[in-house]
Formats: structure tokens, sequence, C-alpha cells
């Protein structure tokens, strides 16, 4: 009955004119504002469709984030991409982010590909590399359609060592190359001497090393160092100084214990230590591990991934199996290296935001304060960032807390209903490539994912439920 | 425009402010050196096109989205263009700093809103119509009852939305609703109106303020007041909301007299309207502004033919008195007033014989069309109603005119002329400059939502205009109304004294200032 209302006290949402806000605050109406913006996307039809299976996708989505939240991600050793990575072969080459061709590829991708063809020995010059690139000998495919997650270009050939992570509740793997460090470095694009040394020096020391100290240890439980690190100034994708330091102290007895050789025992321990980005990898696989746990799950609205390959930026849904939604990828706001601007600056590129999927990265920066260069500053720039994203989460993950939110759970499982409803895209920490290739890093920073994959998404999620309704 | 002057644009992606905040942005931009011209606006096809039209469209623009929020300005010269392109951020943080208090993070749906406010009951929308619609079902679905102040929600929109409002027993005041008063509490743009037995349903949103603030200033009050937006009694709509709210009147113990407020409702309408009022026992007083008060006769319903005239009536009734008292009361004022008009003719030169009403309120243009067609034949009107004339250009008065300012032609990417003075104040010193001016006719709407310094925002056009006609050895009166209360942030009382100092003619209602003019012209014409 609309006379109802006569009897209660009025509780106002106001949505739109903020005087109007003002006015019942100044006669003591409790009143709420709406931070409205148009939707992303203005398609009654598709809302429409989506409305009617809201309980559905509701249902899908609880099942989705528990998945995630349940999955117990845990180092278990290293081996050979070729002899653990499935479907990895001979010539196929992985990349970051959604399918791309050699000719697609921006600067960067190819300088890690000239990298990686030198590195397997299969080109002995960059004309050489360039050429074998192109030819069609050697096949590219995402590292995520093959388990596999690699940051920024994320080029994994076939006889690199790789990081084994199991999902211990689900019983899935997932795979990372070994970290390499800051700056000219295969990932960023670059190819030159040292960088093909450094990779010889990872297979023949780095990786027999730490290969035979896990094999010791057993297992490292990820989710327990992320937890931790979480609460030490990390956000698991900017900043890792916390969740290396914690895998070193997990590492070197173990080290000390199984290699006879001590200057190379010494070499890994100082190659760890010297490197506060080398737990990322490991962040990065154990957020694909968990994450692909929520794969196949019908109706459901959660991102499983977001990847870029420096040209476009795909997304991937529960619902929607490999299918990728993709857009084309921005250039990120960053702080840059001396010398450098972002007229220099390379799309967004790399599979790590793999860790916002996750709830990790720039959805936990409030937990990083260290880092608030990149977000304006302020302490409070990031808190209110993170406060964002639980707006476009799907639930909070009590593993993971932010101290200074009082020990809230990150957000975690993106819903792109909430994205395109609330016109609100994921908030991203990102390390910045040289357009061109063999330069290597030049700044670190922050970008919102464009809107585009998310309207394909949402779009794809609709026609999930249009077909069913054909068939 | 000249070609001469640097142009520049920019796009900021996704970042969306509400039309309000970007006008005040865009009036701050241009107050920079050697800024002329300026806008800011979503990016919309239709906003593009206000871009277009004004010289502002930049090339970029194209690739713009709906959510995007589009800048453009014009400078004299490249070094000022610079420069303001350089202070934009800052003055559009200037805009938040101001309108945000705390650092909390606002929710960005409804539905959010509802678990942040719990217990909410209303909610008051007023985003751009081709969202509005949508947002208003997401409030009905939510439980909530709605006032859509919003324009341009598409009329099969207002349909459906009605109707699921009526079913699950929600209001749905609008689309278009610019006032509304529950228990109390003013919404949108509304007066400071005391509580009492009155209850009003208008489709009208200056129709409700002028009777709310009639019954307050004689001493009632008003127990609600429901806007449901002028199409409501449309044969399309079918007045659904004005029904449904008459019903809940009915059945509110608060309510003793029911006051009705609208243009005449189609015949189908009124059918079910007069249908859903005989089974009322509780006095009810209708205004069908430019109905056939003849016809009203057979209903049970005492009819007004004047928004003034029926707040007294329910006013009269309220205190147990019959409204025929009201009709005597009335026809010894109009003598009154027929004395002052002589009085007013004997100053008036001999070549000034038109007049000119300018009009912020929508309803109070249309009510002075009808109070005034009786005595004038020829009126010349942006909105012309019955066999009045159509102006030929809305910005050129001729002979008697007749000009609602909140018309589209003069809002279109502008604020409405109750907030913002500077088109109707220039329209004053026209109308004053034109030596066949005889009279000039105007509104003042107080309350809130609405300029906050309304004297201030009119004196230096009242001045001036006053000032041409002296400097022409003429005389000219000016009329006014004001529409508001003394409770009101703008009290009423000070702002009719400072009219009065300026030499305007106050009278206590639209209907008596258009009256005594309406008696003006007519003796002006006798000459």
């Amino acid at each position: 009955m609309i006379n109802e209302i006569f009897k209660q006290e009025l509780k106002v949402i106001n949505v739109g004119l903020k005087s109007f806000k003002q006015t019942l605050d100044s006669v003591n109406v409790k009143a709420i504002q709406v931070d409205w913006h148009p939707p992303m996307l203005a398609d009654s039809a598709l809302f429409e469709i989506i409305k009617a299976n809201r309980e559905a996708i509701e249902k899908a989505n609880a099942k989705a984030v528990a998945n995630i939240m349940k999955s117990k991600p845990v180092l278990i050793g290293l081996d050979k991409a070729i002899d653990v990575i499935p479907g990895m072969k001979d010539n196929l080459i992985l990349h970051a982010g959604p399918p791309i061709t050699w000719e697609k590829m921006c600067g960067p991708m190819r300088g890690a590909v000239i990298g990686a063809l030198i590195y397997e020995g299969k080109a002995a010059s960059v004309e050489e590399a360039e050429k074998l690139a192109g030819s069609g000998e050697i096949e590219y495919a995402p590292c995520h359609e093959h388990d596999t997650v690699g940051p920024m270009a994320g080029i994994v050939s076939a006889s690199m060592p790789v990081f084994i992570i199991k999902n211990e509740e689900f019983g899935n793997l997932a795979f990372g190359t070994m970290n390499e460090g800051l700056g000219k470095v295969l990932r960023y694009g670059a190819f030159s001497d040292d960088v093909i040394v450094r990779l010889k020096w990872m297979n023949d020391v780095l990786y027999p090393v730490l290969k035979e100290a896990i094999e010791q240890i057993g297992r490292i439980d990820l989710k327990n160092i992320i937890a931790q690190a979480l609460h030490m100034g990390d956000e698991l994708h900017n900043r890792n100084r916390a969740a290396t330091s914690l895998l070193f102290r997990a590492l070197a007895p173990a080290i000390t214990r199984t290699c006879q050789n001590s200057e190379n025992a010494a070499r890994v321990l100082e190659f760890i230590n010297s490197n506060d980005h080398f737990f990322l990898n490991l962040s990065m696989a154990a957020a694909k591990a968990s994450l692909d746990s929520a794969r196949n799950i019908k109706s459901s609205s959660i991102a499983v991934a977001m990847a870029r390959n420096g040209v476009e930026f795909g997304v991937q849904l529960a619902s929607t199996g490999g299918q990728w939604f993709t857009g084309i990828a921005p250039v990120p706001d960053a702080l840059y290296f001396a010398g450098f601007s972002k007229e220099n600056a390379n799309p967004d590129i790399g599979d790590s935001s793999i860790t916002e999927t996750y709830g990790l990265g720039g959805f936990a920066i409030a937990a990083a304060p260290a880092i608030v260069g990149f977000v304006g500053g302020n302490a409070s720039d990031a808190i209110s960032y993170t406060l964002q994203m639980y707006e476009i989460a799907s639930a909070e993950n009590k593993s993971y807390q932010i101290p200074s939110l009082n020990f809230r759970g990150v957000p975690t499982g993106i819903d792109i209903i909430k994205v395109i409803e609330k016109n609100m895209l994921p908030f991203i920490d990102t390390g910045v490539a040289h357009k061109d290739a063999g330069i290597g890093q030049i700044g670190a920073g922050v970008l919102n994912a464009p809107a585009e994959p998310f309207i394909r998404a949402f779009e794809g999620l609709a026609k999930t439920f249009t077909n069913k309704q054909e068939s | 425009m000249t070609k001469s002057n640097v142009t520049r644009g920019i796009i900021k992606r996704g970042e969306y402010y509400d039309s309000v905040s970007l006008m005040k942005f865009a009036g701050r931009l241009k107050g920079l050196p050697g800024v002329i011209d300026s806008a800011a606006v979503m990016g919309s096809e239709e906003n593009q096109k206000i871009l277009e039209a004004a010289g502002l469209l930049m090339d970029d623009f194209a690739e713009a989205a709906d959510s995007d929020l589009l800048i453009a300005f014009a400078c004299e010269k490249a070094e000022q263009a610079d420069k303001a392109l350089q202070a934009i951020d800052a003055l559009l943080n200037s805009l938040k700093e101001t309108d945000e208090t705390n650092h909390d993070i606002l929710p960005r749906t409804i539905g959010d809103a509802t678990r942040v406010l719990p217990g909410s009951n209303l909610a008051v929308i007023s985003i751009a119509g081709k969202y509005a619609g949508d947002e208003a079902m997401n409030a009905l679905q939510a439980g909530l009852h709605v006032m859509l102040f919003s324009d341009n929600v598409p009329l099969i929109k207002e349909i459906e939305l009605k109707k699921y409002a009526a079913h699950n027993g929600l209001l749905l005041m609008g689309p278009d609703c610019g006032t509304a008063i529950i228990n109390g509490v003013p919404l949108g743009f509304a007066n400071a109106v005391r509580r009492g037995k009155i209850g009003i349903v208008a489709a009208s949103g200056t129709g409700l303020q002028e009777v709310s603030c009639i019954i307050a200033n004689e001493g009632e009050g008003v127990s609600q007041a429901i806007g449901t937006g002028s199409r409501d009694i449309s044969g399309d709509v079918g007045g659904i909301m004005f029904i449904e709210a008459i019903l809940a009147l009915a059945d509110d113990p608060d309510t003793e007299v029911l006051l009705l407020v609208s243009k005449p409702p189609h015949p189908d309408v009124l059918d079910n309207i007069t249908l859903a009022l005989k089974n009322i026992s509780k006095p009810i007083v209708a205004i069908f502004l430019g109905a056939d008060i003849a016809k009203l006769g057979k209903y049970n319903f005492e009819a007004a033919e004047s928004l003034e005239e029926g707040a007294l009536k329910a006013i009269a009734l309220a205190r147990g008195k019959s409204p025929v008292y009201i009709t005597e009361q009335l026809k010894d004022r109009e003598n009154q007033i027929i004395e002052s008009a002589k009085a007013e003719t004997k100053k008036i030169a001999s070549g000034q014989k038109y007049l000119r009403g300018l009009f912020s309120g929508g309803t109070f243009g249309y009510e002075a069309q009808i109070l005034l067609t009786e005595s004038i034949l020829d009126i010349y009107s942006n909105a012309p109603w019955g066999k009045n004339h159509e102006l030929k250009n809305s910005l050129k008065s001729e002979k008697h005119t007749l000009i609602d300012m909140g018309a589209d032609e003069f809002t279109v990417g502008r604020l409405h002329p109750m907030i913002d003075f500077s088109l109707r104040n220039k329209r004053i010193i026209e109308e004053a400059t034109d030596p066949e001016t005889a009279v000039i006719l105007l509104d003042l709407v107080l309350g809130y939502g609405v300029v906050e310094d309304a004297l201030a925002a009119i004196t230096p056009a009242i001045k001036e205009a006053k000032q041409i006609a002296k400097a022409n050895k003429r005389y000219l009166p000016i009329i006014c109304s004001v529409t508001g209360t003394d409770h009101d942030p703008q009290s009423r009382s000070e702002v009719i004294s400072g009219l009065k100092e300026l030499g305007v003619i106050v009278r206590e209602s639209n209907a008596a200032a258009c009256m005594l003019a309406g008696y003006i012209v007519k003796e002006v014409g006798r000459r």
C-alpha cells in the first residue's frame, strides 16, 4: 500500500543532482548519495537477459569464488617446460595474454621471442631469429592455454625450467618460469648477450639447485607465504619483497644441505636475495592454479583470467571456457626511469594481472603502503583503490587479509556484471616495457583495465543464456 | 564565434559528474583569463550536437562514449588556451572537494545503497532520462518509492514503471516531477511548508509549489504533496499515478481535504478520476487549469479556475468553511485590483501598449495565458495555449507576449531559469528597452534547489530596466509574484520587501499578478 510510507521515517537514496541530497541533509533527513555512473553499455535487452538469469548467475558465482578461495596452491618442484607443460612442443613458444601472431606482436614480445630462439640455439643471430620467428616453423600460443602464466612478454620456450605449482584442493597444476630480476631482461623484450648469459646460468645453476632443494623440502605452501606477505607490506604484484624474503627463509637451509658446491649455493641465494621480484612468478602461478579451479562453471560471471599481450587486453570467464574477450591494451600511467617517458612505453603487457584477478596486486594495494608512489603518493589513495575494488568483487578472501583495513579479506572474484553496471574497471599494478625490442623495463605504474573486453565478456555471458533457450 | 579563436578540447575517459556540477565547472572555466566560451558535457550524441552548435565540437570527440566527459573551450589566444588547459584538472578537483565531505566510498548502485542505508524507502532520481527509467525500475524492484525528477524518459517506460509501481503499492512520481513533499520532507524543488490537513496531488511542479506555499502562508499545512509528472493525466498513461495518489490520500488519516492540480485531463482519464473520487467522503478541490469550469459542476468536487483559488478553497474547507466565501472574497479583490490598474495606467506613456510576461515556472506562464485570455485577445507565446499565437522566434516578443523561460529552447545545455537567472535577466532588459512595453510580468520561485539568493540574482536586471525606462521618460511597472514561504532558505517576506524597495509591484499570487497586469494593458488599450 502506498500510504504505508506516510507512517515511516523517510530514508532517501539520491541518484543524480547532489543539491537534492544537500537539501535533505539541511532538514535532517537520512539520505545517501549514489555515486552513479552511466553503465558501461546501454543495451537494455542484454541487461534483461542477465536480470532474468540472476539467480543462476549468483549461484554459479558463489561456487566459483568458493573454489577460488578454497584452493591451496603449493610449490612442488621444477622441471623443463617440455617435460611438464601440457601440449608443450619443441617448436612452440608460449606468450602472455590472448592469442597473437608474430606479425602483430609488439616490440618487447618480439624481442623476447628473438631472445628465446637464441637461447634455445635455434638461431645464432638476431636476424636469423627474426627470420625463423616469422617463417611459420615456430608456433605461438598463450601461456594461459597451457596452464602457465608469464610476466610481461611471458615467453616460455621448450627447454626453459619452470616452477610446478599444485592446487592441492583440486589437484590441478600451474607453471611459471623463474624471475630474472629487473631492468634488461627477456620478459621485457631484451635479448642482448648478458640476458642470454643470465638465462643460461639460471638453467645451469639456479634450476638444479632449486629443484633439489624443493625436492628435499617436499612442498612450499604458497598460500601461506602470500597471506604473511600481505601482512608485511606486499601486494604480490609490484611489491614482492616480503614474499621473496619468506621464500628465501624456506629455501636457504635446504639449499645449503642439498647443494654440494658452496659457491653455487651462495650465488643462488644471492640471486634470490637481490631480486625483490623473485616471488612474482610464484604469486602469479599460485593465482593461476587457484583461478583455474573456477573454470567451466556454467552461468558464472566471474573472471578467471585477465591477460595482456602488449597489443590486446583479454578476459576469460568461468562460464565461457577458453574464449577470449579482448580489446585494445592501454598504455599505463607510470613512474618512469630517468630518460624515459610515456612516449617510449609499450601498451600494457603480461599475464601478471592474474594477481588482480585473484584479489592481489591492485586489488590489495591498501596492504602495500611502501609503493603508494605509484598511485598518487598517499596511503589513503591506496586504501581508496582497494575499497573501490570491493564494489566489483564477488567475495572477500579471509585467507588474505589487509591489516590497514582492519584485516578485511582481499576483494576476490571480479564479477563482470558489476564491472558493467557500476562502470568501474579493475585496477591493475604493472611494470612498463619499452615499446622497442631489446631495451627492457622503463617504469612501473598503475592503470584501469580497458572497458571493451568486459563489454564483450558481458555480451558473451548473455549469449550463453540465449543459446541455451534456442537449442 | 570568429575563426581567429583557438578552440581546445579534451576527453576524460570514464569520468562522470552530474549535469549541474558540469555547468558550474564550465562557468568556472569560462571565468579564466581569455576564455570566451566553454562547455563540459558527458559524451552522448545529444550533447555532442550541443557542442557542435556552440562551435566547440573537437574532431576526436567522435570516438568518445556516453560515459566519457568532454571538455571544450574557445580562447582568443593560444597562450591563454594552453594555460586554461593546464587549469582544468585543478578545477575538476575543486568540484570534487566541495561535493565530497568524507572519504567513504559511496555506493555505486541503488542496490548497494539499500544495504548501506537500511530501511531506505524512497529513491530520488535525477540522472539523464535515457538511464533514469532503468534506474527507477531498479529502485521499484528494490521496494523503494520513487521520485523521478528526470525528463526525457520514454512514454512506454513511464507506463511500464507506473503499472509496476501501482501493482506493488509504490509511488512513482514523475518522470519530470520537479516537486513533492512526503512526510513534510521537501523533495526536488520544494518549499518549507508546514504539515497540516491538506493532501495535494499534482501533475504540475510549479502548480504544486504555488498551492502549497499559499496554504502555508495562510497558516494551514500540507499532509502530503504528491507529484505525478505532467504526462500522467494523458490518455496514454491513463492517470495511473494520479488515481493511486488520490486513493492513498483518501485512506490517509492525516489528510482531511484533497487538492488536485493539473491541466485538464484526457476525457477518459477524467472519467476514471471522477469515478475514483465518487466514493471519497473527504472534501475535494480540483484545479484543472484551462478546463471549462461550468462542465465540472456535476462532480463531487469544488472546481477552481486558478491555483490561488483552489488553494484558498482547500483552506476554507480545511477550516470547515464554505468555499463560496472565497469566490466572494476574490470578487472584492478584483475590484481593488482594477482600481490600482487605473492608477498605474495614468503613469504610463502613450506609446506603451503591450504586456511582456517572462516566467521561470512553466505552469505560471500557462496559467497566465488562461487567466489573461479573457481580457487580452492577441497573446503570443513560445508555448501557446488555446487560440493564442505561437511566437515566430522565442527570443523576440510580439505584441502581448508570455514566455515560458523553462522551455527546451532556453534550457538545452543550460541550467533551469530558477537556478540561473542570466537569460531571463537579459530578456527583462530587452523588454524594458522596447518603447511599446507597458508592463513586465514576472514570477519568482523560492525554496530548496533553486538559486540561493534570488533577490540578489534579479536585482541588477530590475534596476537596469527601471533606469532604461526613466532615461527614456517612461514609467514601466514591473509586477511580480513570489512563490515561497518565510521558512524557505530565502525568506519570502525579505525577498518581497527587497523587491518593493526596487519599485516592483509584488502581488500575493501569480493569479493576482496576472490580473493586475491584464487590467493595466486593458486600460492602456482603452486610451
